[in-house]
C-alpha cells in the first residue's frame, strides 16, 4: 500500500532541510513545533551540530497555542531571541499544527522584521515533503532576498556558485572542499558553496557567477532564480569518478560560452539500463549512473524515491516514492546500489553496494560516507 | 566554518541562584534548544520493552524520522513500521481508513504475526478529532489474535494532563489480561531499566518468599502476560507513578509508589511500608547506612573539591541529590533542569534557605546553545546534559535513577561518583547515543 514503510527507513523531511540549508549562515532557523523536530534535526540529520552554535530553535508550540491561534507568543519569542543573537536572518518553518492551523507564516516573518529590523521570511514546510523541498525552498529564498541585484553575470569569469550542497546529500567527508578543488583544476573559481563552507556575504555576490553548478535537485529553485535574474545558466551534477567529473567541467565550459542550461547525466541511453540499479536522489545518482558507466562500462539506472524535476532522469529511470513502488523494480537488477537500510527489501540474490544517504539513515553509517568527488571510483 | 559563536548570553538568562528561583518553574517558557544530550528513553525504546511486539507509526514524515532511527539504532528496525499522513489525508477526511488499511497491509506483510502491535497516531490525530475508536474496533475485529495498544505521539499535548512519557508508560501495560489475583506475585512497574538484583528493593521482596516481575526481564509475550497477576504494583519513577495507579485499578492489585530517595529517613519509611503490604518485617537499615556514607565519604575524597553539578536526566529528583551530597560535604553548585519535579518540592525549599548559591540553569532555552561550556575549574557531573553544559569529561554516565534503589542504589551511586572522579570519559562520544542501557538485551 502507498504511504507505508514496513522496515525501511523515511527521508528527513522538509523543516529539517530548511535548518541544514541555512546552517552555516549566521541566521536563526525557528521551527515552529511542539517538541521533538529539533531533537530529530540534531541527532540524526546534522553532522555539525556539536560543533558549530547555529541557532536552530523550535517554537515549543502547545494545544492551547494552536487553539488559541497565539501568533504573537510566537512572535514575542522569535523576537526576543533575536535581539539577543543579533541573527543576520529569521527563517520560519512550519511543521503539520501549524499547517493544520492555517498559521500565517509570511505574515509572522513580516511582523518579525518590522519589531526586530532583521531580514525574516516564512517557509511554509509541512513536514509532509522531503528534504528537497525544504532546502530548495530555503536557497531560494535566500537568493531572492539577499542576492544583491547591483552586480550581474561575468561571463568567462569562470566564478561557479555551487548549489544544493547540504551534509543530506554530502555528509562532511570532504566533498564540499573536493568540488572547490575539482573546479580549480578545471580553471573555474567558486564563487559561492550553498551552503557549506561559504559566508552569507559570499552568496550575497552570487549574482557575479559565470555557471551555476547544481549538485542535487535541491539546488535547482535557486538556479533557476539566478538565471532569471542574472542571466546564469546551470548545469546539473555531481563531479563523480574521473570521466564523468571531466564530462561535467566540459558542460560548464560550454554553458559558460552559449548560456545555455546542460543536464548531462540525464543523456544517458536507455540501453545502459540494465545491470545495477541506484536508488537515491535523482542529480546525485544519476551522475553517479553516469560516471559509473563512462569508468567501468557498467549500465546503470536510477530510482529516485524523492521529489524531483523533469529532465533530471534519463529514459531508463523511474520514479518511485514508497517501498510497494520500489520493490517491483528491483527485481531484474544484477547490483543494486543503496543505502544499507534499503538492504531488507532487495532481492537476496542480488549483488547490494551500500551507499548510505546521510538524508535516509541519518548518522547510523556515517562514517562509511564515501567522498566519490573527482576520484577513481570502486563501487562496483 | 565549525565553531562556537563565541558571544556570551546575559547570565541571568541561563542561570538563577536558589534563593531567587520560582518553583516548579525557574525559567520562562520560550524558544527552545535542543542539546546533543540523548540518553534518556523515548517512546520507542519503552514500547519495545513489551515481548514479541511490533510497533507502527501514523505520522508526517518529518515526525517519523526520528522514530524509526531510533528503532534503526537500537537494533529493531524489523519491529518498526510506518505510515506515513500526507496532505490529502489531511484534507480529504481518510485518516481513519489510512490507520486501518496501513496498519492491516503491514500485518499482512509481516514474516511472523506479532503479539501485540502499538499503533502510535500522532498531534495530527488529535486535531482531526480521527474517530480512534472506529479504528481500533475494526482492527480487532480483522485480526483477533493481535492485541492493539493505543499510543500516543502527540508532543503538542505535554502540557495537557499527562505527558508522552507518563502515557507510554501507562500503555506499556495496558495488554494485560485480569486473571486471579497471586498473593505472593509483585510487579515494579514503569521502569526503562531494570532495577539492581542487589538493591534492597528487590532483596526485600525476593527474600520474603515472593516471585518479582519487571517488564525489563520479560523475554515472551506469554511471561509478559503473568504480570497481570501481581497482589502488588511498585513504581519508582516519578513518569510511571500513574500508570501503576491506572493498573491497579484495572487489574485489581494494589500500588505503591517507592521512589529512590536519597534521603535515609524516607528510605526507611518506604521499605516500612513495603515490607507491611508483604506481610513482612523491615529489619531497618542495620549497618547499610554505614555502608552508605562509607562509599560516599570514599567518593568525596576521590572527588576533592571539585564542583559538582547534577541534571534532572540523571536521577528523578535532582534537588534532594543536590541536598544529600551537600550533607554529605560535597561542593554542589550547580542544577540543569527545566521545571522542578513536584517530589523536589521539600529539597528545592530547604536549598532557597540552606543553599542559596546554588545555581540553577535550564537545559532548553535558547542562550544556552551560546553559553561557554565549561571554564577554567574542572567539575565533576552526574548525568549528561550537566557534563555537556559542563564541558566535562568526568561525569556519571547514567539516566532515570539508572536502576538503583534504596542504600545500595546509593553506595552504587557514590562507587560511579568515585570512578566519573578518577577516569576521564569521551563525554562527546557517549551523550549522543540515544537510550542509554536500551540494546543491550533489555529490551530487543
Amino acid at each position: 500500500m502507498k504511504q507505508t514503510a514496513r522496515i525501511i527507513s523515511v527521508y528527513t523531511a522538509d523543516v529539517m532541510g530548511v535548518a541544514s540549508a541555512l546552517f552555516e549562515l549566521g541566521g536563526m532557523t525557528v521551527m515552529h513545533d511542539a517538541s521533538g523536530c529539533n531533537s530529530t534535526y540534531n541527532t540524526h540529520d546534522e553532522p555539525r551540530w556539536y560543533d558549530h552554535d547555529s541557532l536552530v530553535f523550535i517554537s515549543a508550540l502547545t494545544e492551547m497555542d494552536a487553539i488559541m491561534g497565539d501568533d504573537e507568543k510566537l512572535i514575542r519569542d522569535i523576537t526576543e531571541a533575536a535581539e539577543e543573537f543579533h541573527p543576520r536572518f529569521i527563517a520560519v518553518a512550519g511543521t503539520p499544527i501549524p499547517m493544520m492551523i492555517g498559521t500565517d507564516l509570511p505574515a509572522v516573518a513580516t511582523e518579525v522584521e518590522k519589531r526586530t529590523g532583521i531580514p525574516c521570511f516564512g517557509l511554509k514546510t509541512n513536514s509532509m515533503h522531503s528534504y528537497i523541498s525544504g532546502v530548495s525552498m530555503a536557497f531560494e529564498a535566500l537568493a531572492r532576498r539577499f542576492c544583491d541585484e547591483r552586480l550581474s553575470r561575468e561571463k568567462g569569469s569562470g566564478r561557479v556558485n555551487v548549489l544544493g550542497m547540504t551534509p543530506l546529500d554530502f555528509s562532511v567527508n570532504g566533498s564540499d572542499g573536493a568540488i572547490r578543488d575539482w573546479l580549480a583544476k578545471n580553471g573555474f573559481t567558486a564563487n559561492s558553496v550553498w551552503a557549506m563552507g561559504s559566508t552569507l556575504d559570499e552568496l550575497i555576490e552570487a549574482g557575479r557567477a559565470d555557471v551555476n553548478l547544481a549538485v542535487s535537485c535541491d539546488g535547482l529553485a535557486a538556479a533557476k532564480y539566478l538565471k532569471e535574474k542574472f542571466g546564469t545558466p546551470y548545469v546539473a551534477g555531481v563531479p563523480f569518478g574521473t570521466g564523468f567529473a571531466d564530462t561535467l567541467a566540459s558542460a560548464l565550459a560550454r554553458a559558460s560560452v552559449t548560456g545555455k542550461d546542460a543536464v548531462p547525466f540525464a543523456a544517458r541511453p536507455m540501453e545502459w539500463a540494465a545491470e545495477a540499479a541506484i536508488i537515491g536522489e535523482s542529480v546525485y545518482s544519476g551522475s553517479l549512473a553516469a560516471a559509473l558507466g563512462l569508468e567501468s562500462g557498467v549500465s546503470c539506472r536510477v530510482i529516485c524515491p524523492l521529489e524531483t524535476e523533469a529532465g533530471l532522469l534519463a529514459e531508463s529511470d523511474s520514479e518511485a516514492l514508497d517501498e510497494d513502488e520500489i520493490i517491483p523494480l528491483l527485481g531484474n537488477s544484477g547490483a543494486i546500489i543503496a543505502d544499507p537500510m534499503y538492504r531488507p527489501i532487495c532481492p537476496a540474490d542480488c549483488r547490494f553496494v551500500p551507499l548510505p544517504s546521510e538524508a535516509f539513515s541519518g548518522r547510523i553509517y556515517r562514517k562509511d560516507i564515501p567522498n566519490l568527488i573527482d576520484r577513481q571510483l570502486k563501487l562496483l | 566554518m565549525l565553531e562556537r559563536l563565541g558571544k556570551s548570553p546575559p547570565e541571568e538568562l541561563t542561570s538563577v541562584p536558589a534563593r531567587d528561583a520560582d518553583f516548579p518553574s525557574p525559567f520562562r517558557s520560550v524558544l527552545e534548544y535542543a542539546s546533543p544530550a540523548r540518553g534518556t528513553w523515548n517512546i520507542v525504546h519503552t514500547g519495545m520493552l513489551i515481548p514479541q511486539s511490533h510497533q507502527v507509526f501514523v505520522c508526517a514524515e518529518g515526525c517519523l524520522r526520528g522514530v524509526v532511527l531510533t528503532a534503526a539504532e537500537m537494533g529493531a528496525i524489523d519491529r518498526f513500521s510506518s505510515v506515513a499522513i500526507r496532505e490529502e489525508n489531511v484534507l480529504d477526511g481518510d485518516m481513519e481508513e489510512l490507520i486501518i488499511d496501513g496498519t492491516a497491509d503491514i500485518l499482512e506483510k509481516l514474516p511472523v504475526r506479532p503479539r501485540a502491535v502499538l499503533i502510535y497516531t500522532s498531534c495530527i490525530h488529535h486535531f482531526m478529532a480521527c474517530e480512534l475508536p472506529r479504528v481500533y474496533r475494526v482492527l480487532r475485529q480483522r485480526f483477533p489474535d493481535v492485541e492493539f495498544v493505543e499510543c500516543y505521539m502527540n508532543p503538542i499535548m505535554r502540557k495537557s494532563g499527562l505527558t508522552p512519557d507518563q502515557l507510554m508508560r501507562r500503555q506499556l501495560y495496558a495488554p494485560l489480561k485480569a486473571r486471579p489475583i497471586n498473593p505472593r506475585a509483585v510487579n515494579i512497574v514503569g521502569n526503562d531499566l531494570p532495577t539492581d538484583d542487589g538493591s534492597d528493593l528487590v532483596r526485600l521482596i525476593r527474600e520474603n518468599g515472593f516471585t518479582l516481575r519487571e517488564i525489563t526481564r520479560m523475554k515472551t509475550y506469554d511471561e509478559y502476560q503473568e504480570m497481570a497477576e501481581a497482589f502488588l504494583h511498585i513504581t519508582t519513577y516519578p513518569s510511571a507513578r500513574a500508570g501503576g495507579e491506572e493498573l491497579s485499578r484495572r487489574l485489581g492489585g494494589r500500588h505503591l509508589y517507592l521512589p529512590f530517595a536519597f534521603d535515609y529517613d524516607e528510605t526507611d519509611a518506604e521499605y516500612t511500608v513495603l515490607a507491611r503490604e508483604l506481610g513482612a518485617v523491615y529489619p531497618g537499615s542495620g549497618s547499610r547506612r554505614e555502608a552508605a556514607d562509607a562509599a560516599l565519604e570514599s567518593a568525596r575524597r576521590a572527588v576533592g573539591s571539585m564542583p559538582v553539578a547534577v541534571d534532572y536526566t540523571a536521577v528523578s529528583r535532582p534537588v534532594q541529590l543536590a541536598k544529600f551530597l551537600t550533607e554529605h560535604g560535597f561542593h554542589v553548585t550547580d542544577i540543569y533542569l527545566d521545571a522542578v519535579p513536584g517530589d523536589d518540592k521539600p529539597a528545592f525549599d530547604w536549598a532557597k534557605e540552606k543553599l542559596p548559591e546554588l545555581m540553577f540553569h535550564p537545559t532548553v532555552h535558547p542562550a544556552m546553545r551560546v553559553r561557554p561550556r565549561g571554564g577554567d575549574t574542572p567539575v565533576l557531573a552526574i548525568g549528561q546534559k550537566a557534563a555537556y553544559f559542563s564541558g566535562t569529561d568526568r561525569f556519571v554516565n547514567m539516566v532515570e535513577d539508572g536502576g538503583h534503589h534504596g542504600y545500595d542504589g546509593i553506595i552504587r551511586l557514590a562507587n560511579l561518583i568515585e570512578e566519573a572522579a578518577k577516569e576521564p570519559k569521551d563525554t562527546r562520544s557517549l551523550i549522543q547515543v540515544k537510550g542509554l542501557g536500551c540494546g543491550g538485551g533489555c529490551c530487543v
